[in-house]
């Protein structure tokens, strides 16, 4: 029977381990593509496009793969998100774009996120490239950091002539988007196929090099005539209560990296598992032990189901996937056995007076100490901001906010030659990827700007070829 | 990428894609705006004789949930007046020296009304002129429009007088309501026509409201016929078009044409081009979704001759003129069958019902045991020794490519018709057409 016409199996039982870490949503046919383009009203001015941080042209990608143009809808993808493939399927539609869609209303919103990837997917199949590299304008930016933001700069600079290097820490590039997002959501292999686009726009990455570390930012500076920082976060912050140093404890982001990088049948994984937190990470962190085989996961959060950071349709994929949740439940210690995590120790809270974040302050409950068993316990309450390179950075007069760098609306700091974006300047809006896209968009007409003097409108337009 | 530009007749465009003579091209400011998001080129809003428009100008054909799969309308020539489309032709022209701005015209039948409005318009700089000989509605009860394009010596008459003052090139606009399109070509041909272009609108009545019995178009409790455009006429549109370029004295006499009705995406565009046409022309989709659709017409239309190898338009304009041909010599030799996939079929059985009460009673539902499932439904199996070939299976069944027509070969002498009766005309009986038929391996239950 025709395969995109077979009801899709959601027994996690009747699936063997591979298949649970394929990507959640299938690929679109051509002929699911074609009937939900054709579903487009084509808006003028659309909503969607304006609520793509990126600017995507949403409208115009989506009527080109209904007339089989699908390599054009690429390249309109293209042209203003160079991610535009982990885009696809990493992006919050549900709060972006596709939540804009007039469709809301009256039908369904068009499924844009999937339409994307069909024909990002398409493009990169078929190996089609759509960008060169400018003529040589003869000078030199260096990226701290391979994630999406210093990716999507590093590109774009390419394209405007500029000599690029880009420093990534680790072995392969692509930030979080080949290390952190959860592979049933985006496979390695799409992370690491930007990552090679990249560099045949003539972007140099050198891999294993950390700044700081291996190169300082004096000599960066000194050789090169703007750096982009773009470094992202740290790990999971310590939660500060006793065992945290037991066996069976990790760091969320750390599991999540295991599973893309290592063999699934490898990974150890507990029969009861805990999770502390209840943003994205700690979502992923949940369903990807459920998937591993878990029996039993759950979710620990301080606070209640309305204050969780993690979006709604991610709660609910927890709930499908069978996750459980304890809310207004704050962990005070982690107790084991000869070394060994075996439970933890909990309170319960309760909400009082609004605090800072205008979210109300949750409260210990007196007297209410319990124990949930677990044999693994999850740390998932954020990222450290990444204080190391910033104290590097202060000498040259970098300022910070709420622990991020500081810059302007054109991702200039306060030094002239140093540039910021990503994760590690968000101290305001979430951190997504599409938003680091952007940051790199805008840093890079910003150089284009100050070096060679093209007015910014038209270095994001000479960009966009 | 491929080089797009046309020469039409010495008219010279950037891109085969101009907004038809219609609304969109009603004013300098929407034409300049259209030039700027890419179109090649523009055929005015039909100027001349003076009119006055009604409200409620269009009826559409909306068909499960998409809307205007075709639009009429009682729309008439430009109702703005001549000296301020003659100004803004100017201007347009002045702005984009390098775009194709022709000035649709049609005046009543007399010899001085047409010579003085072409010799007023040719000082805008105009690029040339297209004889609206096509209207269907309103001017044509006026003498104007398609009663000129239905008389083959009218239209050859106007299109004389016009060649006599015209310096520019002159496109003869054809009308679809006539029987058979290839006389008024050949008129305008014979008048002196510097190229062709077609279809204008066809008539039609769009339906009725069944709580008001009111026509829609509805104007103020009347209605009439209109003319129809849009998506739904493309195939009447092709046909006339390659009934046009593949008339002899047409293709001899290398007259260009410009094709339009129904064209809405570059994979349209391609199509009229490959039977005959030179640049396309664009009204109803202009109007439903605005001048933008032209980035993807070019693009594509470029993304698919890079695919195929071809630099310029002119490698592939009438590239399927030589396959347009007539059932008198279509190979009766030729034999296909249906052939269903079963791993496509869905066990829809449209194909089965379609078979069984409108074709030739061929496809059974059989069980197969193909799938694993206890309760396996039936499956369709053509029985392909009874099976015409009639292609209506597959072009009911809802999934791509899972039925084919696939050529097979029993023998069957190769023969067309007209030869068929040539050489042997007592098949005209039923008689002696069975007895061939036999000889031939051609057996119908
Ligand atoms: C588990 C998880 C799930 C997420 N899910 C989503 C999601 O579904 N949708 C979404 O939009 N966003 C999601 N995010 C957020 C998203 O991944 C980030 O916002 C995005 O990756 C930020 O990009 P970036 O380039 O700023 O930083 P990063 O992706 O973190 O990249 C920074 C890079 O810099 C390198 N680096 C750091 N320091 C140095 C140094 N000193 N020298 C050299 N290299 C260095 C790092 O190794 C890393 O490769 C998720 C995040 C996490 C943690
Ligand atoms: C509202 C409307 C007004 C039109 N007015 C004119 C006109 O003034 N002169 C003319 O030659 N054709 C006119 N046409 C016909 C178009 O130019 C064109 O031949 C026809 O619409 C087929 O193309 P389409 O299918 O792209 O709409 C008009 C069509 C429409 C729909
Ligand atoms: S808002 Fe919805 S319908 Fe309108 S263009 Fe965007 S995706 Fe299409
Ligand atoms: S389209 Fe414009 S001019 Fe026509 S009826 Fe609507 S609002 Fe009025
Ligand atoms: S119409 Fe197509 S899908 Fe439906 S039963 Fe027939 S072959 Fe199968």
């Amino acid at each position: 029977m025709a395969e995109h016409y077979k009801p899709t199996k959601y027994k996690a039982w009747e699936l063997t381990l591979e298949e649970r870490f394929q990507e959640v949503y299938p690929p679109f046919s051509q002929r699911d593509a074609v009937l939900e383009a054709n579903r487009c009203l084509y808006c003028h001015d659309a909503p969607c496009m304006v609520a793509c941080p990126t600017g995507i042209d949403i409208p115009t990608f989506i009527r080109k793969i209904a007339t089989g143009n699908v390599k054009g809808s690429a390249k309109t993808i293209l042209e203003s998100n160079l991610m535009g493939a982990t885009c696809a399927r990493v992006c919050p539609v549900q709060v972006l774009c596709e939540g804009d869609c007039v469709l809301h209303a009256d039908e369904k919103p068009i499924a844009i996120g999937r339409l994307q990837r069909y024909a990002t997917d398409y493009a990169n199949e078929k190996g089609i490239r759509f960008f060169k590299a400018g003529q040589p304008n003869g000078k030199k930016v260096a990226v701290v950091g391979g994630g999406p933001a210093g990716l999507s700069c590093g590109g774009e600079l390419a394209k405007l002539g500029f000599a690029v290097t880009i420093y990534e820490k680790k072995v392969w590039a692509g930030g979080l988007s080949t290390y952190g997002i959860v592979v049933f959501r985006e496979p390695v292999e799409v992370s690491l196929a930007e990552v090679k686009m990249i560099e045949e726009l003539g972007v140099t990455i050198r891999n294993g090099i950390e700044i700081g570390k291996d190169l300082t930012f004096e000599e960066l500076l000194a050789e090169n005539d703007a750096i982009f920082v773009s470094i992202g976060l740290g790990n999971v912050p310590e939660m500060e209560i006793p065992g945290e140093d037991l066996d069976g404890v990790h760091d969320g982001l750390d599991f999540v990296e295991e599973t893309k990088t290592e063999a699934l049948n490898t990974i150890k994984f507990g029969k009861r598992v805990c999770v502390v937190g209840a943003g994205n990470t700690a979502i992923d962190c949940a369903t990807i032990a459920r998937r591993l085989g878990a029996e039993r996961v759950t979710m620990i959060y301080r606070r209640s189901e309305a204050e969780m950071p993690a979006y709604h349709f991610e709660y609910e994929f927890a709930l499908k996937e069978g996750v459980s949740f304890m809310f207004l439940t704050q962990p005070v210690e982690i107790l084991g056995k000869d070394g060994k995590v075996h439970g933890v120790k909990c309170v319960r809270m309760d909400l009082g007076q609004p605090d800072a974040s205008g979210r109300r302050r949750p409260v210990h409950v007196p007297d209410s100490e319990f124990v949930v068993p677990c044999d693994m316990l999850i740390k998932a309450i954020g990222q450290v901001k990444p204080e190391g390179v910033i104290s590097m950075l202060t000498p040259f007069g970098i300022e910070t906010e709420k622990g991020y760098i500081k810059v302007d609306e054109h991702n200039r700091t306060a030094h002239s030659k140093i540039f910021a974006g990503g994760d590690c300047i968000r101290s305001h809006g979430e951190a997504s990827t599409v938003m680091a896209v952007q940051d790199g968009k805008i840093a890079a007409a910003s150089m284009a700007e100050q070096l060679v003097g093209v007015a910014r409108p038209l270095a994001e337009a000479v960009s966009k070829r | 990428m491929p080089d797009l530009s046309i020469d039409f007749c010495g008219i010279k465009s950037p891109n085969p894609f101009w907004l038809a003579s219609a609304p969109p091209a009603n004013s300098g400011y929407q034409v300049q705006k259209a030039f700027e998001q890419g179109w090649g080129g523009a055929v005015w809003k039909t100027i001349g004789a003076p009119v006055l428009n009604v409200c409620n100008r269009y009826g559409t054909m909306d068909y499960k949930g998409s809307k205007i799969i075709g639009l009429n309308n009682v729309e008439l020539i430009s109702d703005r007046p001549i000296e301020l489309n003659l100004k803004e032709m100017a201007e347009a022209k002045r702005n984009f020296p390098h775009h194709a701005i022709v000035a649709s015209i049609m005046v009543e039948s007399k010899k001085e009304a047409w010579q003085e409005i072409v010799k007023r318009t040719e000082q805008t700089g105009i690029d040339g002129f297209e004889l609206n000989f096509g209207c269907p509605h309103g001017m044509s009860e006026r003498g104007m429009g398609s009663a000129m394009g239905q008389v083959p010596e009218y239209t050859r008459m106007v299109t004389e007088w016009v060649m006599e003052v015209a310096t520019k090139p002159v496109i003869v606009k054809l009308t679809p309501n006539v029987t058979d399109i290839v006389l008024p070509a050949r008129a305008a041909l014979l008048g002196g026509a510097s190229g062709l272009s077609l279809i204008n609108t066809i008539n039609s009545v769009m339906g009725v409201d069944l709580d008001t019995f009111e026509l829609q178009p509805n104007v103020g409790g009347k209605g009439g016929h209109g003319g129809y455009a849009g998506p739904a006429v493309k195939p009447i549109a092709l046909h006339l078009l390659s009934a046009v370029a593949a008339d002899p004295d047409i293709l001899n006499s290398r007259l260009p044409i410009s094709g339009m009705g129904g064209v809405e995406t570059w994979r349209d565009a391609v199509e009229f081009m490959l039977l005959g046409a030179t640049s396309v022309q664009v009204c109803t989709a202009v109007m439903h979704w605005g001048f933008r659709i032209v980035e993807d017409m070019i693009e594509g239309m470029s993304n698919w001759m890079e695919e195929k190898g071809f630099e310029t338009c002119n490698d592939f304009i009438g590239k399927s003129l030589p396959r347009v041909s007539n059932f008198g010599d279509f190979d009766l030799g030729f034999q296909s069958v249906a052939r269903i996939n079963h791993d496509k079929c869905i066990q829809c059985n449209l194909c089965y019902i379609a078979c069984n009460d409108a074709a030739h009673q061929c496809i059974d539902l059989k069980s197969l045991q193909i799938t694993d499932e206890a309760k396996e439904r039936l499956w369709p199996v053509v029985r392909e020794e009874d099976c015409v070939g009639c292609d209506l299976c597959s072009r009911v069944c809802p999934v791509d490519d899972c039925i084919t027509m696939v050529e097979i070969d029993t023998g069957r002498p190769h023969i067309t018709w007209n030869e068929l009766v040539k050489s042997k005309p007592e098949v005209l009986e039923w008689e002696e057409m069975e007895a061939y038929r036999e000889t031939a391996n051609i057996h119908i239950h």
